[in-house]
This record gives structure tokens, sequence and C-alpha cells, in this order.
């Protein structure tokens, strides 16, 4: 462990379900002290921690997002309505979720498609700073396809957010655990990112990502 | 490293169906009922050739009109004797855990202790709307009506209360099994919180793998045996599901199979997210590190003699059939993994 690993923030997951775990366990490797919360008594996922991600800290919801620089809210969409905005309030928050009404069920907040689904999340944490990214690729394939910088097979993630270094911080996460980033400039612009879109579950280089977007937006 | 449990628990080679409308040979879909049909022949040819675990997924759409499939297997019941029977998967979400553990008896009865049961919500949500249940409520109806079932397969009368449907009071259900409760598993596609559940209500754990690399599943595994331990249980199996198809080479499988699988997936990814196959994504799914089971008897073998021993599971159901495959090809592809993959894959793990 150098002494740059031990400046790098910590994270913490908020959800232990498909994706949450495998969020915890990419951001170890990549050098970042995680903790892990469920809704609930973190004895509930401690076995979950320690097989699906080695090193993460099962934590209460408030202790993991106190001692955090970046929150990872990886929770069913649906969930959302019963989460309480001031559990993040202050803090970075980095939407990975969709909105699926054939998975999710119709969710009333989420129908207005004049607005993204994180311009949604956001106006509902409204003293957090939302950041859009990790959305566009399966659970699955988020380790499986983390490559070293200059690989020829490194694929690129979207980040979208209104504050630069809110940005920049979180790119700085995806780049450190295996991906090149994309800065879309703004949380409206993270719309690209949502299923449907052309990047969404397809898995792009960084100057093929950039085309995508760059074409899609013009459409 | 995991090693395979067959110390523990036998090796289990099944096939497992949704039941998709098939071709006639001129291309043309056949009716539901001759669909239907169609699936009890193949439950008996399962038999026949030597397979040991015939299931059927529960689904409600037009592609899938297996909606009754515990219907379906008690007739291939009256007409075998060897065979495990059973569904995969069974909607409990949407169901009453009453009914279904009273169908299942039912059909333990009729096959003579052959019935199984595997619990989940499988890739159908049609039931949702159909049965007037809210997606939103996925995980309260699921942990309910599971503890429920746990609670029935006790045999005796059963005192539950909840808030998914009317409480019980020393109720006596019925038909009572004969020898005990039959087996029930839960389908895991990923949810760790699935696996505990598993392990919380002693249901045995069945991998639903159906895309990307079987080997990250190897920590569900590790985990489940671990929460049993924990729990002071003893050690239950792990199963694994993927989907594939056998053909007599590689070539005509990924032929016969290629096609089918671009339009069902397409047409599944427009409301799931999942990103459409290309040729690529295909060679690798079918390749060594990939979930799909596609080739010759050798090939298909071989890979689930692999992952059996990398996930540490005694069991391995082939999810067979892919709408607007034949059913000749579907026959054909029965008859080879009972004749050649099974035996060969009991081969390959008896030398390993």
């Amino acid at each position: 462990m150098t002494s740059a690993v031990q400046s790098l923030p910590r994270i913490a997951v908020l959800g232990a379900g498909h994706t949450g775990p495998v969020i915890a366990r990419v951001a170890i490797e990549a050098g970042y002290p995680v903790s892990i919360a469920a809704s609930g008594d973190p004895a509930k996922i401690e076995l979950i921690a320690e097989f699906l991600a080695p090193g993460a800290e099962a934590r209460w919801a408030a202790d993991a997002v106190r001692k955090a620089g970046i929150v990872v809210l990886a929770i069913p969409l649906h969930k959302l309505a019963a989460f309480d905005p001031a559990l993040v309030a202050g803090k970075v928050v980095v939407d990975t979720m969709n909105y699926w009404p054939p998975v999710d069920g119709v969710q009333e907040m989420f129908e207005d498609r004049r607005y993204g689904t994180s311009e949604i999340v956001a106006r509902r944490l409204a003293r957090s700073t939302v950041v859009k990214t990790l959305n566009h690729i399966g659970y699955h394939e988020l380790d499986a396809d983390r490559r070293p910088v200059g690989s020829p097979e490194r694929r690129a993630f979207g980040v979208a957010g209104d504050d630069p270094g809110a940005v920049e911080a979180t790119a700085e996460l995806i780049e450190r655990i295996g991906y090149d980033t994309v800065p879309l400039g703004s949380l409206r612009a993270g719309r690209l990112l949502q299923p449907g879109g052309a990047v969404f579950g397809v898995p792009l280089g960084k100057t093929e990502f950039e085309d995508a977007l760059s074409v899609q937006a013009t459409v | 490293m995991s090693r395979p449990l067959f110390d523990k628990f036998p090796l289990v080679l099944g096939l497992d169906t949704f039941g998709d409308v098939t071709d006639d040979e001129h291309g043309r879909p056949l009716s539901h009922a001759q669909t239907v049909r169609n699936l009890v022949e193949q439950g008996v040819l399962a038999e026949q050739v030597g397979v040991d675990f015939f299931g059927i997924g529960e689904h409600h759409t037009h592609d899938f009109p297996l909606s009754a499939g515990d219907v379906v297997l008690s007739a291939i019941a009256a007409r075998t004797n060897r065979i495990h029977l059973g569904s995969a998967v069974t909607v409990l979400s949407s169901d009453d855990p009453v009914r279904v553990f009273q169908r299942y008896s039912t059909l333990n009865a009729v096959s003579g202790g052959r019935a199984e049961v595997i619990l989940g919500r499988g890739s159908s949500i049609d039931s949702f709307p159909l049965f007037g249940y809210d997606l939103a409520d996925y995980e309260e109806l699921f942990e309910e009506k599971a503890q429920l079932f746990a609670e029935l397969l006790k045999g005796g009368p059963v005192t539950w209360k909840g808030n998914t449907r009317a409480p019980l009071h020393d109720q006596d259900v019925v038909p009572h099994t004969e020898f005990g409760p039959f087996p029930t598993w839960i389908g895991v596609g990923g949810s760790p919180q699935s696996v505990i559940r598993a392990a919380r209500y002693g249901f045995s754990l069945m991998l639903a793998i159906i895309g990307g690399s079987p080997a990250r599943f190897a920590p569900f595994s590790r985990l489940y045996r671990q929460a049993l331990e924990r729990l002071g249980r003893e050690a239950l199996p792990v199963g694994v599901h993927s989907p594939g198809h056998v053909a007599a080479t590689d070539e005509q499988a990924r032929q016969e199979f290629w096609p089918h699988y671009l339009e069902v997936i397409r047409r599944v990814a427009k409301t799931r997210g999942f990103a459409i196959p290309t040729k690529d994504s295909f060679a690798f799914e079918v390749g060594p590190h990939g979930a799909l089971y596609v080739g010759s008897p050798e090939t298909v073998a071989r890979k689930i003699a692999a992952n059996l021993t990398t996930l540490g599971a005694s069991r391995f159901e082939l999810k067979y059939g892919m709408g607007g495959l034949s059913h000749g090809a579907l026959m054909t592809n029965i008859e080879l993994y009972g004749t050649q993959v099974i035996p060969r894959v009991r081969e390959l793990l008896a030398s390993g």
C-alpha cells in the first residue's frame, strides 16, 4: 500500500443485491476503502461482504455514509421512494440505477419523460451532489471487463453530473477500477446513458463511445 | 478451490424447458395445444434416454404457453417410472404457496415420489399483472411465501401469519407427502440475498446462469455453503441451470440455435435492458468461458463437467429449446443429451 492509496476517499456502497457487492469488490481491488450497507442490520450482510466483496466493511447505512467521500446508490429504483434523502445530505452520490417499468413496475415519479431518471433522483436527493454512471453496464460484466489503461479492450463509461469536482472524483474511481471515462457535462445529458440509448449495454472503447453519444445527441 | 460434492450428493443431469412454441417442418409455429402435447413426448423421451430430471418453467406468454406446467408433468409421470419431475421455476411470488404445495404434493403422489420444486421469479414477470400483484412488492412477496412454503414442507398442521395471504391456524394441508418433504430449490440469478434466503429456509441452491462467465458464480456456492454451516444446517446440493442446444456437430448446433437465440433475446432486450447479441458475443457465450452449452455432445459434456467442478455443484440442468426450433430438433437434442452427453459427463467427472 502506498501513501497515494491511503489518500483515496472511502466509498460507501448502499445496496447488497445484484450490483452492490460487485461494485464494492472492484472498488476495493482498485485500492479504495469500502463500506457496504443494506437497508437494515449489517449482521445480515456480513457473509455477503465476506464472500463477494472481501475487505468491504458491512455497516449500518448511516455509519457507512458518514465516513464516505463517495456514496454509490445501488438499490432497485422503486425503493427510492422509501429512501431517506437526509441519509446522504452533503455527499457525492453516484446513481447507478435504471428505470425499467416491466421489471420495477410503473413508478409514478419516474414517468415524467421530460426528465432523465437521474435528474428525478437529484431532485429527490436535493442536498446531495448526484453523478450518473455505472448504469449502462451489466453488473456481471463490471468485474470481468476491467482492463488496464492503454489496453485496446478497455471499455468507456459515461459520467454525467453538474458539479465538476464530483464528476472528477467519480471519474477517478471508474478509471482506477479499469475503465475509461467520458464526461457528459451535465446530469441532464445523462439521459443519453439510459436504457434504449446508443451506449446502453454495449461494450465500446472511448472513441466509439464518444462517437455513439454525439450521433445520438444530434438525432 | 471448490470441489464437486459427489461424495455427498449424487450427480444429477437434467433437462429444463420453458415450453417454447416450436415450429413445424415448414417453419410455421405450432398451436399451443400441440406444443403442450409435444412437451409430454419430450419428457417421456427424456426418461427413455436416461435423463435424471425434467423441469418446466412457468410462463404466461404467447411464446411460452406453459402456465400450468405441473399438469404436463403429471401426464409425463403417468408414462414414466424413474425420471424426477419438477418446475424450473415456479413463480412463487405471484402464486399461493398452499396451492403450489398441494399441486406438487399431488404430483409427488402420482409419480411415486419423483416431484421437485424450484422456486423463483425466473424470467417470467407476466404473472404479476395477471394475478394482480405489483412487481415492486416482489421482495416481500417472495420472502413471506418462501417462508410459508418451508413451513408447509415440514408436514403437519401449519400456523402462519403474514401480509401477503390469509393467515393459517393449525391448518392441515393435503395431500400429505408419503416420505417426508420433496426436494425444493431456490433459483438464483445473481442476488446474494436469495442465496442466504435459500440457506435460511433449508432449500437447495439452483444457480441460473444465462450469460457471462459461469466461474463468477463460484463465490455464490461458497457463500451458500458457509451460510448453511453458520446456520447449523446440513449441507445441501448446488445445481446449475443454463441454456443450450446439442446437435451432431458444433457447427450444426450453432447454426440451428443462433437465429432463434438472436430473435428471442432481441425481443427480451427491449424490455429488460439486455444487450442484443452479436456474432462475437455469441462466439464468447458458446466458448469455454461463456454460459451457453451449444455444440456437439463432446463439447457440451466437457463444458458441463468443467463448470460443475468450478462451481462445486452436483447437478446440471440444460435448458433446451428456443422459440422457433422444431420439435424434431428438440427430440434430437434430448436423445443426444441422454445417450451421449450424460454418460460422457459421468466419465469425465469419475476420472477427474
